[in-house]
């Protein structure tokens, strides 16, 4: 059957590392997505502990002033982009087909495309270590990037690194809008969707109106820096203002699609554990789309200090202090939710809770900068990294652990402990706040951001001691989670399908859910159907979740693959060949991944979802 | 039992949630998406506009009635594609390979165009006759001004209008640059199913959707050049822009 | 809202000499938007102009071409929302360069 010039034959049920590595199952990528995400993660908490330690005492040396700017460069880039944006990926991966009733994603191969991609981007960046990193702030300003400032393969690894995520993240964001439009079981209509699937949605119609922006100013950077272009050559007439609008027109957006997957999980939790319906579903979902709208219309708050001119400030604080309300709209609603219910103080839920008063904080220095004459005041002082530390760290990762620990029986098809559960929340809750609430005295104490060290006798000694110190505490906290989850992972007790009483679909399967999730795809009669389902007391049995799938089911699920991988491979080839262009051949080894790329995508787009001669085989 | 498989997948009503096909689905998002690819570049040679320091500019080197020309090519083209897909519709293959070598020759004499115009733009020399030299753009006016002073007889200048040559020559460049390689994927994906058409059962009329992806996408490339036409080339020469 | 969603889809494709007409109005708009660039008494009026009829040319092309006025609504949406965003960023960055004042 196979149409495809090259024959190769088709991975038929492998195991192992191999059934990883050809995997489409959408669970399976969700788990490599979060894998990775997390080591990720780590490595920017390094980054960043180095960066604390530095900063511990004044005029110390631990690192030097290049190294600590390619720290700061490297943990911002590599929180956003490798961290938090995957996390929220690894949940889309997992939960959002299970939520709406379907066996997979829309294209499972695409999906799996997906997360090689992003691998390889990841790894590209990282390994950027070895010779020197970026260096010029995760926003990169031009001209900081030129190659006149910054000679070096550090920015062109950046540039490069963040397209071939950029092709990532698009891939998975139009997967996903398909998916959440098209892959819904019967019944389930757009308001019948989990509120997580919902922020998903938006989140993914987000990203892909915002990530050509930044793809475009990559590409004019790149211009600049291979082939003397002019776009931000000031010699020339170019701007470097121009740059900062065009990151900041995707920036902002970016804000959003980092926190409102995080918000999504928020609204999952706080009701199961409430034992409530959530308060005002619709108001929630409009306040979502809202905050998506007018994420578009606020991007130049980053810029009150450029000097667009009063109207361009003054316009741009209204429409700040604006979208505050629909965020402020969500946060009654999930206090409406837990007001009055049975609450069951699980760890999920006191990271969802910690969640709460965290952005709330952030959310409250963000009013701050709104003002834009308040902001001239904390332009590029500590208190921006404090703020962004309380809605990212505060609000993002708080409630991407809480997703971890509430999903952990699902995924994983164990418990894990409570107490250590609980323990490691308040130590990450503690720490998080001894870390970053002083910066917002010694920003308003005027100390700039991105300084490798500060000299004695500014009064900053104390707080940055206090900031350092913090980070030990954090770190205890993330090795207990570490533990908690690893462990339990092999050893850990059997998990029921519905060890919370929840309310969506995903706890209507077992835990971990079989390879085709539904055994009959559920028809959907209300929000939270699952909870009605059993309020109506009708007792559903959840089938153990069996072996290797679909024997005996007769459900034909997609086949494994090794042709998005191979694309992915070629992808990352040709981006290692754009930045060491000028190795052997001019451009050959960007050209010889741009071929391996073309031949994964041929052979991937004349290989059937389905091989019929396999499926008689069954 | 390949056959119904087919039929199933890319039939008129979808085993869907919307009862619409995924894959065209994923082709309209990603066109949306393409757009704000392609809003981020035109709104780069906007902002720019008139910001260049030296070197041609538009009226020095656009020629409307050539692009003209090639923008009727392009035009042609897109009627052409929906042309191949109408004849695919009714079963008639040998038309539908016509109007598919018909659309990608046009497409790959659009490219020619944009070739020879790249060409021409970077070869663009001035030479001005000292003792009359009629009505001058700013670009020639300045030539005339350096060239002209110690009574020779002629200002000339070959630098022409390369990417570094101002912002003009690199927005231009990028933009236009960008959609010509988006022509060119597009014709290799014609191409491709072109070819398939000759394999049997590859290319028919309940598989149409694969021609029906390749020609949204190459409708939009003609619609991306519509506004390139206006605003870069029309606009680009009216003096009061 | 999936309802309204899954009404139905291809009611009707034009034939052959309807492409033939739209290319023939595509041309005849693209050959006045030619004539109308050399028209210098119309000064600034050029511009309203001239986007008026591209954006008919857009229209025409999407509408008939792509299929969008035959086709579900949910594809319009997509389509629309990116290009409207696209025209906003333009729009509003040209503003904040001040190229209207």
């Amino acid at each position: 059957m196979s149409t495809f010039p090259i024959s190769i034959p088709r991975p038929v049920h492998p195991t192992g590392v191999w059934g990883w590595i050809t995997t489409i199952d959408h669970k399976r990528i969700g788990i490599l997505y979060g894998i990775t995400a997390f080591i990720m993660f780590i490595s920017g908490g390094i980054e960043a502990t180095l960066m604390r330690i530095q900063l511990a005492g004044p005029e110390l040396d631990i690192v030097s002033a290049a190294v600590y700017n390619q720290l700061f460069t490297m943990h911002g880039t590599t929180m956003i982009f490798l961290a938090i944006m995957p996390l929220s990926a690894a949940f889309f991966n997992f939960v959002i087909p299970l939520q709406i009733g379907a066996r997979d994603v829309a294209f499972p191969r695409l999906n799996a495309f997906s997360y090689w991609t992003f691998l390889g981007g990841a790894l590209m960046l990282k390994l950027s270590w070895i010779g020197g990193a970026t260096d010029a702030g995760w926003f990169g300003y031009a001209p900081l990037t030129s190659v006149a400032q910054n000679p070096g393969t550090g920015i062109d690894f950046w540039i490069i690194s963040l397209q071939v995520l950029g092709v990532a993240s698009l891939a998975a964001s139009f997967n996903f809008i398909v998916t959440i439009i098209n892959m819904r079981a019967p019944g389930m209509t757009m308001m019948r969707l989990p509120l997580f699937t919902w922020m998903s949605f938006i989140t993914a119609i987000l990203l892909v109106l915002a990530f050509p922006v930044i793809t475009v100013a990559l590409i004019e950077l790149t211009f600049d820096r291979y082939f003397m272009f002019n776009f931000f050559n000031v010699a020339n007439g170019g701007s470097v203002v121009l740059w900062q609008h065009l990151f900041w027109v995707f920036g902002h957006p970016e804000v959003y699609i980092l926190i409102l997957p995080a918000m999504g999980i928020v609204s999952e939790v706080l009701p199961v554990f409430a034992k409530k319906p959530l308060f005002g579903y619709k108001t929630v979902v409009l306040a979502g789309a809202i905050i998506a709208f007018m994420g578009w219309m606020v991007w130049s708050h980053h810029m009150f200090t450029v000097g667009l001119g009063a109207v361009a400030n003054a316009v741009f604080t209204v429409t700040t202090m604006l979208i505050a309300v629909p965020t402020g709209i969500k946060v009654f609603n999930w206090i409406g939710t837990i007001w009055g219910g049975s609450i069951r103080f699980t760890t999920p839920m006191l990271y969802s809770l910690g969640f709460i008063a965290m952005f709330l904080l952030g959310g409250i220095s963000g009013v701050m900068h709104a003002v834009s004459a308040h902001d001239a005041q904390q332009q590029d002082t500590y208190f921006v990294p404090a703020h962004i530390h309380y809605v990212l760290f505060g609000g993002a990762i708080m409630a991407i652990l809480s997703g971890i620990f509430y999903w952990f029986p699902k995924y994983s098809g164990k418990m894990y402990s409570e107490k250590q559960g609980k323990i490691s929340f308040w130590l990450i809750m503690l720490g998080q706040n001894v870390t970053f609430f002083p910066m917002h005295f010694v920003g308003l104490d005027g100390m700039p951001r991105r300084i490798y060290t500060y000299v004695e006798g500014m009064g900053w000694e104390f707080w940055n001691g206090v900031a350092t110190g913090g980070v030990f505490i954090l770190i205890i906290g993330f090795l207990l989670v570490i533990d908690n989850i690893g462990r339990n992972w092999r050893n850990g007790k059997p998990a029921p399908a519905d060890p919370w009483d929840a309310r969506t679909l995903e706890w209507s399967i077992a835990s971990p859910p079989p390879e085709y999730n539904f055994e009959e795809i559920p028809v959907v009669r209300s929000l939270d159907d699952w909870w009605a389902t059993k309020q109506g007391g009708a007792h559903k049995e959840i089938p153990a979740s069996g072996g290797s799938g679909d024997e005996g089911h007769g459900i034909h699920l997609p086949q494994p693959s090794y042709w998005p991988m191979v694309t992915a491979i070629g992808l990352f080839i040709a981006a290692y060949g754009v930045v060491f262009n000028d190795l052997i051949v001019p451009w050959g080894i960007a050209a010889i991944g741009l071929v391996i790329g073309f031949v994964g995508v041929y052979a991937w787009s004349f290989e059937p979802v389905n091989d019929p001669e396999e499926d008689s085989t069954h | 039992m390949a056959q119904e498989h087919a039929a199933q997948i890319h039939g008129e009503h979808e085993d869907t949630t919307t009862g619409l096909n995924h894959r065209k689905m994923l082709m309209w998002a990603f066109l949306g998406s393409d757009c704000m690819f392609f809003g981020a570049l035109i709104a780069t040679y906007l902002v720019y506009q008139g910001k260049s320091l030296a070197g041609p500019m538009p009226v020095d080197v656009f020629d409307i009635p050539v692009t003209s020309v090639s923008t009727f090519v392009l035009l042609m083209s897109s009627m052409s594609m929906v042309l191949a897909y109408a004849a695919l519709t009714k079963n008639n293959l040998k038309g539908f390979r016509i109007w598919m070598i018909s659309t990608a020759i046009m497409g790959a004499t659009f490219i020619g165009f944009q070739v020879y115009e790249f060409s021409s733009f970077a070869h663009h020399h001035v030479d001005i006759n000292c003792s009359s030299p009629g009505e001058l753009t700013d670009y020639e006016q300045h030539i005339f001004d350096e060239g002209c002073s110690n009574g020779e007889a002629h200002a000339e200048s070959h630098e022409g209008l390369k990417p570094q040559t101002n912002l003009f020559g690199t927005t231009f460049y990028t933009l236009t640059g960008f959609h010509g390689a988006h022509v060119t994927l597009g014709i290799v994906w014609l191409l491709s199913l072109l070819l398939l058409s000759f394999k049997k059962g590859m290319i028919t009329p309940e598989k149409n959707l694969d021609v029906d992806l390749a020609a949204l996408y190459w409708h939009f490339v003609d619609v991306v050049w519509i506004v390139i036409f206006t605003v870069v080339y029309l606009f680009g020469v009216f003096p009061g822009f | 809202m999936s309802q309204d969603l899954s009404g139905d889809a291809h009611t009707g494709h034009p034939t052959a000499g309807q492409y033939f007409r739209i290319a023939v109005i595509l041309c005849v708009i693209t050959a006045v938007e030619v004539g109308i660039f050399y028209l210098e008494f119309l000064g600034h009026w050029m511009i309203p102009i001239l986007f008026v009829l591209s954006t008919g040319k857009f229209a025409l092309v999407a509408m008939y071409y792509m299929h969008l006025k035959f086709d579900h609504k949910l594809f319009t949406y997509m389509f629309v929302a990116g290009f409207v965003l696209a025209a906003f960023v333009i729009g509003f960055l040209l503003i904040l360069f001040g190229v209207y004042t």
